[in-house]
């Protein structure tokens, strides 16, 4: 393409090269971890009085969602904003402090991405193999070799839109259904599109997602200062005044370097090849590093197999590297952390805070008051019970604060209500206004659950005429 | 690999405007015309499982999309996809769904309705519609009423009866209401004294002699008694008001306004008469219709 103009960037593929290491174990570590709270929590049974025994289920029909004991009703979906926030927070707090944490480690095109580069290895072999057969012309091993992995990577994939799914309905009857062709719709489009797109993000499209389709791998920069650890390669003891260079048994001894200003990288390339995203970490920052650390591992490795002290390529920030005082406690770490912990604590407030049973009360504002025959004044109210325990329970309909009044409720002040049913009464209190001077007069509703005598009060208002 | 991709500094298009005007070339993604090549699939699928391309005063209908639908008139349609059949489709599920509960409702007692929380629960959530729809003009939203005009659904006092017999009757066959206004046969006085006597009935009066006067007038020369009877509690058989209650449908008394102003509007009231009618609904409504709303308006009113 010497001279003609390209208008599409061919990808160039990247082979990573497997790599032991510290940063390699815990990222190992992280996978299986994650994986199996992924795809092992839809299959933990949960004892429950009513509703699915299943630890998690999303239930979209009847409205509810079970996460272990918390019940979730649609009226309590203000905490997935909280969740949201706290998401959002956390990025923000660790990303200030540490980096890209959440892409290096945590992020699921990051995860099944290595799960995917792993297959690959597993069936074609290292980095060298792999080059190889790619660029070789296609015959029996190549369709073989290629085969397998893509089945593989179906098979993985395919698993993978499964599992989400059988978080919203009762695994083990879900899996049936669908092998059998008896789920509903939701349920195959659901697995089919996550198939698909694990597939094509983390077999095809990989680093490309985090280059040039992840946002926030773009508006990471405004959470980075100069004591954000990030993942670099030490520039002035890597080069020194005469650059990095190739190993010879003369300049390969560490003293020999030193003593001639020769840098300690020996250019062998090892951090580059195990790189996910296809960069040179040696070239500084770049917005493609996901900060995986694995050229940490590499190098490291090297250094050991050379005998030079490690961490040529290491956590660092910018300070440190200009051998400054490293800051964490900035106003920013401490805003972020700050609002962290506020969000978390109105949260969990709001959960634990929750109530077995909603009252709610509405007045009737069409008319505001009528009056009757014999003079009493009547409200209106519309009133709206839920019971949300996981027991069948009982309740009495009441008042408190009225003097010479009448209260009739439509269709019984005394009702029964199953595990999340809800039930709508019409309350009607007339009261004499014989007396009364203001136009408003202020009361409570008690609902009294007649098996535990727990009491719920909410004010209301009667309005009299001018 | 990587070191192509450090090497390489922006392209330019070639072209040079100017002599030096040149244009960066930022080549796309691979998997970005991947994803316009889709599309471009997509469509041509699109072109020819949904309509597409117009042909003259025609168009492409595209194939396999037949949409089944029936009517409310029960005409039964059958058509290429469209968004007007789906929704026509959408309300054919709406009726037969609705059929289905309107049918357990048929034949059954006013009382039985009641004490069947979903049947309840149906027949009020629709009639409450259906009072939005027909009865709010007049009645206002909730059956408040209007004082002077339409009478208020939500007291306790039924002109014209409360029993459900009584209710689906009116909502039937429609009421109409009349007082002649009695400007000609009585005089200033008169007027004022039977006024006050009708203001007396319900504990408004203070003037014991007018009272007097005015009783011997509401029995005698006016025969007030004919519809509203002796005791004044009116008579629903023929829809006369109730003048002994706190309730007052068509002179706007206020309860605690004063008794000056009160004895004109009865007086005004008294003189010129009162007409109201209300249409009857019966062939608005079906039968159905008409018992859910009579259950709905007896529910809206306060028991005594």
């Amino acid at each position: 393409m010497s001279e003609q103009t390209a208008y599409v960037e061919k990808r160039i593929p990247v082979f990573p090269r497997s790599v032991k290491g510290i940063f390699r174990n815990l990222k190992t570590t992280i996978l299986i971890f994650a994986y199996g709270i992924y795809f092992i929590l839809p299959w933990l049974p949960w004892e429950r009085e009513t509703g699915p025994n299943q630890t998690i289920i999303f239930d979209i029909v009847n409205r509810r969602f079970y996460i272990f004991d918390l019940v979730v009703y649609a009226q309590d979906i203000f905490w997935l904003a909280g969740f949201l926030i706290i998401g959002a927070f956390l990025l923000f707090f660790v990303t200030s402090i540490l980096g890209r944490v959440f892409c290096g480690y945590f992020c699921f095109q990051t995860l099944w991405t290595d799960v995917f580069i792993s297959i690959e290895r597993l069936v074609q072999g290292e980095r060298n193999a792999r080059i190889k057969l790619a660029r070789s012309d296609w015959n029996t091993r190549k369709y073989l070799l290629k085969g397998t992995t893509w089945i593989l990577w179906l098979l993985v994939s395919f698993w993978t839109g499964l599992s989400f799914t059988l978080y919203w309905g009762e695994a083990g009857q879900l899996v049936i259904d669908f092998f059998t062709g008896q789920a509903p719709f939701p349920a195959y489009a659901t697995t089919f599109f996550i198939t698909v797109t694990t597939l094509v993000m983390a077999g095809l499209a990989r680093e490309q997602v985090c280059t040039y389709m992840c946002p926030y791998a773009r508006f990471q920069s405004a959470m980075f200062d100069k004591d954000t650890m990030v993942v670099a390669y030490d520039e002035i003891r890597g080069e020194r005044g005469e650059a990095r260079c190739k190993p010879t048994k003369e300049n390969l001894p560490y003293d020999f370097r030193r003593d001639n200003d020769l840098g300690d990288c020996i250019d062998c390339g090892f951090c580059v090849q195990v790189c996910p995203v296809g960069i040179d970490i040696r070239n500084g920052l770049q917005y493609q590093c996901i900060s995986c650390a694995l050229c940490v591992d590499a190098c490291n490795t090297m250094m050991d197999t050379i005998k030079y002290p490690r961490g040529l390529i290491k956590y660092t920030s910018e300070v440190q590297q200009g051998n400054k005082k490293h800051s964490w406690f900035k106003l920013k770490n401490i805003g972020y952390a700050l609002s962290l912990i506020i969000v978390t604590a109105v949260l969990l407030t709001a959960i634990i805070n929750r109530q077995g049973t909603e009252l709610h009360v509405q007045q009737v504002r069409q008319p505001l008051y009528i009056i009757l025959s014999d003079g009493y004044i009547q409200n209106r109210y519309s009133i709206k019970i839920l019971n949300k325990q996981d027991k069948t329970q009982t309740y009495a309909l009441t008042t408190s604060g009225l003097q010479h009044f009448r209260i009739e409720v439509k269709p019984s002040a005394r009702f029964t209500l199953g595990s999340g049913e809800g039930l709508t009464v019409n309350a009607r209190i007339s009261v004499d206004p014989e007396g009364v001077e203001d136009e408003q007069q202020v009361f409570q509703f008690v609902l009294v659950n007649r098996g535990s005598n727990e009491r719920i009060v909410v004010e209301a208002q009667i309005f009299l005429p001018e | 690999m990587s070191k192509e991709k450090q090497n390489r500094t922006v392209q330019t298009t070639g072209h040079a405007w100017d002599g030096d005007i040149q244009e960066f070339n930022n080549p796309l993604p691979t998997w970005w015309l991947w994803g316009f090549y889709a599309t471009v699939v997509f469509a041509i699928i699109y072109w020819v499982f949904y309509p597409a391309w117009p042909i003259g005063d025609d168009y492409t209908k595209g194939i396999g999309n037949q949409i089944e639908y029936t009517t409310a008139d029960g005409k039964h349609v059958t058509t290429h996809w469209n968004t007007r059949a789906l929704y026509e489709r959408e309300l054919q599920e709406a009726r037969d769904v609705r059929e289905k509960y309107l049918a357990t409702l048929k034949n059954v007692s006013y009382e039985d309705i009641l004490k069947d929380t979903d049947k309840r629960a149906y027949a009020l959530s629709t009639a409450n519609v259906l009072f939005a729809d027909n009865c709010a003009a007049c009645h206002q939203p909730g059956g408040a009423g209007l004082a002077g005009h339409y009478p208020s659904l939500v007291d306790d006092d039924w002109i014209w009866g409360g029993e459900y017999v009584r209710i689906e009757e009116t909502i039937r066959k429609g009421r109409n209401g009349n007082m002649p206004g009695f400007a000609g046969r009585l005089n200033e006085a008169q007027l004022s004294d039977v006024s006050e006597y009708v203001l007396s009935l319900s504990g408004h009066s203070k003037n014991t002699a007018m009272v007097k006067r005015g009783k011997r007038i509401f029995e005698g020369e006016a025969a007030c008694v004919a519809c509203h009877t002796m005791t004044g509690k009116g008579n629903s058989a023929m829809g006369s008001a109730n003048l002994t209650d706190q309730i007052w449908t068509v002179a706007n008394i206020k309860l605690k306004s004063e008794h000056d102003k009160n004895l004109v509007t009865i007086k005004n009231l008294v003189a010129n008469g009162v007409s109201r009618s209300m249409p009857a609904w019966e062939s608005r409504f079906t039968d159905t219709e008409i018992r859910m709303l009579t259950l709905y308006v007896r529910e809206l009113g306060s028991s005594k």
